[in-house]
């Protein structure tokens, strides 16, 4: 489904990207943890199309398609979804206005019809269910004034209306008590299956013991420097990165 | 006596020299402006000696004027001379239904997007269409009649209903009041006329579509509404004009009397030819509206202003009565090289007197918006309350905001509150929209509304539609 090859990407003239390759599958969950500095942010934005990214050299592959060449809202389109580590407040933009404007845009550029209000709230309260949110919340504007974790869980809860064929979760985990991780968990989970595939961007280990990925991969300095199973993500909770910088400078001397 | 004085004396007693003749067969007025063009539209209305007089009067203080320069807006001078002053229609015969309208016209109106059938049948809206200064057709009226409102063209008011025009024109904005108005009061060629008797409720919202058709017309409507006590009228002001290459004047006066009790809502939705990106063309748009309060009266103005080169406006209320309120609910867009300088005045005068304003103001392209805005709380004016909210949204780097807050409180229980904020469409708000699939378009104009969503939900349902629309299409290419 995705291809990346060799990418190499700079934000504001500094080379973060030097280099990374990475193959997901449909059905797969994979993790990229890693230092902070060490790319991570920077391939979910990359990924998503962020203006401000520069693609220096390099290409991803997405369902046959040159994802580099797409305008973020085809990617979108495409199914391509980013659940942002920082979600951003547009006052006065009630949150089902939103959804409903993103959902129908979606629709009409696969050539499906728009979504009346009956459906489309139906749709909307069976899936915010899955997140554990009340309908009031519909009513707010996006992302205005909710608490850290009332944003996380409104990512995910997009994500379960959207149905992306590739989720990125970037620090999906980050800010949130106990209790928040598992309803967030829960809501990414129940969108796991064999046609889609997920990207779980993180610095910590916990929250994969919620969402279990398939592959963990090790983002250190622009580059993929280890990859492996669920069980990699335990060591690096307890060994840190350390090690691994040691063992990637090892590689590039050799 | 001044020298000065003395000679606007000797002028406005002297009798007519150069005699007058109307030729009734002609559609324009002669280019320009003297005493013969107010004779000449007036002959031409077959207006009462007093309005006559009035308009005489206007003309005369109006040489004494010099036009406003502190509004913050810039235009090069314009010619008064070099401009006509009347235009109608040709074949100007009593219409008994819609279908005797010219079908010019009628065209012209469909282009719009404004079928009148459409209107008059679908929206229960009574519409009194102004094309070129003279009413073509007006519909509901029997219905409105029935209840005793007059709702006409201002003409017809005049010959109809000469009383009322005598007692309340001028009541609100006298004829001295501005440059424009005065210009206005001297030369104004229609508009539209509005009663509504003590205790009744208007039972649909009235409305009346400008526009501007004649090249080198100026247009100077006059509209006068009069709410008697405890009535309710809503009433909606839209305009769209087609592309046109040299500026277009536009004063417009309309005037508001709110008796005890009564509760008037206007509402505008203003979409005036604003030029092309490069700043050529457009209408100057320089309109006084302004109302008046008597005991327990409301007076609500919500303004949706997207067109114009130049737009120069302050919808106001003066709350003479005590316990009387004012609202100003505005969104004023600029794009490419627009400039606005908008705002209210909210004067008040009588006891436990209450206004609120909301100011939205957008600025996208190259183009200037500033909020103008007077709170005037009278010494007699025990417990007057204001509430102030100015807020400004830019898009992109080369627009300008401005806020001209004035506060004049002689009143030591009075209550003021203000507040005003300038945020900028973020590009993250923008991407965020396109990660959602919304592409950028939309996305500005989702994020926009949002903005102006408390004006919005004042206007009356089909406006809003109307008006979000509106702000989407004035928007376009603005970002990129």
């Amino acid at each position: 489904m995705l291809k990346i090859k060799n990418l190499e990407a700079a934000v504001e003239g500094n080379q973060i990207l030097k280099g990374l390759n990475l193959n997901v599958n449909a059905g797969e969950v994979h993790a990229v943890m890693g230092p902070n500095g060490g790319g991570k942010s920077t391939l979910a934005n990359v990924l998503a199309g962020r203006e401000e990214y520069e693609i220096l050299s390099g290409s991803v592959e997405y369902d046959g398609q040159d994802l580099l060449d797409m305008a973020p809202e085809d990617r979108a389109r495409a199914g391509v979804f980013l659940a942002f580590q920082y979600p951003v407040e547009i006052p006065g933009v009630g949150m089902s206005n939103f959804l409903k404007t993103a959902l129908n845009d979606m629709r009409e550029a696969r050539g499906e019809s728009a979504l009346d209000a009956m459906d489309f709230f139906a749709l909307i309260r069976e899936k915010l269910e899955l997140v554990n949110m009340d309908e009031k919340f519909l009513s707010r504007a996006v992302n205005e004034g909710f608490s850290g974790g009332e944003k996380k869980r409104n990512e995910v809860f997009q994500m379960a209306v959207l149905e992306p064929k590739l989720a990125i979760l970037d620090e999906t985990d980050s800010g949130l008590d106990i209790d928040a991780l598992k309803t967030v968990a829960n809501g990414v989970n129940a969108q796991r299956s064999k046609d889609n595939a997920i990207i779980v961007v993180t610095h910590y280990q916990r929250l994969l013991d919620y969402i279990v990925p398939d592959f963990v991969h090790v983002l250190s300095d622009g580059r993929i420097v280890k990859s492996g199973d669920k069980n990699l993500a335990l060591q690096l909770e307890e060994q840190g990165y350390d090690w691994l910088k040691n063992e990637s400078g090892a590689a590039v001397a050799a | 006596m001044s020298d000065e004085q003395e000679t606007i004396e000797q002028f406005t007693k002297s009798e007519y020299k150069w005699g007058f003749t109307t030729d009734l067969d002609t559609d324009f007025a002669p280019k320009g402006l003297d005493e013969d063009t107010v004779r000449f539209i007036s002959a031409k209305k077959n207006e009462p000696e007093f309005l006559l007089e009035w308009r005489l009067k206007a003309f005369r203080h109006w040489l004494t004027l010099k036009e406003p320069t502190w509004p913050n807006v810039k235009y090069a001078a314009i010619d008064y001379q070099d401009a006509y002053y009347y235009a109608a229609p040709k074949e100007k015969k009593e219409l008994l239904s819609m279908d005797e309208v010219d079908p010019d016209i009628r065209a012209t109106f469909d282009k719009l997007g404004i079928s009148l059938e459409e209107q008059k049948r679908l929206s229960g809206v009574a519409v009194d269409a102004v094309m070129d200064s003279v009413s073509v057709a007006t519909t509901f009226k029997d219905e409105l009649s029935k209840q005793g409102i007059i709702f006409c063209s201002f003409s017809e008011a005049v010959q109809e209903h000469p009383a009322l025009i005598k007692k309340y024109l001028g009541s609100v904005v006298p004829y001295t009041d501005n440059f424009f108005a005065t210009l206005n009061s001297a030369v104004f060629s229609d508009g539209s006329f509005c009663y509504v008797p003590k205790g009744v409720r208007c039972p649909m919202e009235l409305s009346t579509y400008f526009r501007i058709n004649a090249a080198n017309t100026g247009q100077f409507e006059r509209t006068l509404i009069v709410a008697d006590e405890g009535a309710t009228v809503s009433y909606l002001e839209g305009c769209t004009a087609p592309m046109r290459d040299e500026n277009q004047l536009h004063a417009a006066v309309v005037e508001i009397v709110s008796h005890k009790g009564a509760d008037v809502k206007y509402s505008t939705v203003q979409n005036w030819y604003p030029g092309d990106e490069n700043g050529k063309g457009g209408i100057f748009n320089f309109v006084t509206k302004r109302g008046i309060c008597h005991e327990k009266a409301k007076i609500s103005w919500t303004q949706v202003e997207t067109g114009s080169a130049i737009t120069w406006k302050y919808p106001s209320v003066i709350l003479r009565g005590d316990d009387s309120v004012g609202e100003f609910y505005s969104v004023a867009l600029t794009n490419n090289h627009q400039q606005a300088d908008t705002g209210t005045k909210m004067i008040h005068l009588g006891k436990n007197t209450r206004s609120t304003i909301i100011s939205k103001g957008i600025s996208a392209g190259k183009s200037n918006n500033s909020y103008r805005g007077l709170v005037r709380v009278a010494s007699k004016a025990d417990s007057a309350r204001n509430f102030s909210q100015c807020d400004s949204l830019l898009i992109g780097d080369r627009c300008g905001a401005h806020t001209f807050p004035y506060l004049e409180v002689s009143n030591k229980s009075a209550r003021i509150e203000h507040e005003a904020t300038t945020t900028k469409i973020g590009e993250d708000q923008i991407f965020y929209c396109n990660q959602r699939g919304i592409d950028t378009e939309n996305a500005i104009g989702l994020i926009v509304n949002g903005y102006c969503k408390e004006v919005f939900r004042e206007l009356p349902m089909e406006f809003a539609v109307e008006a979000q629309k509106l702000l989407a299409i004035s928007l376009e290419g603005s970002v990129g």
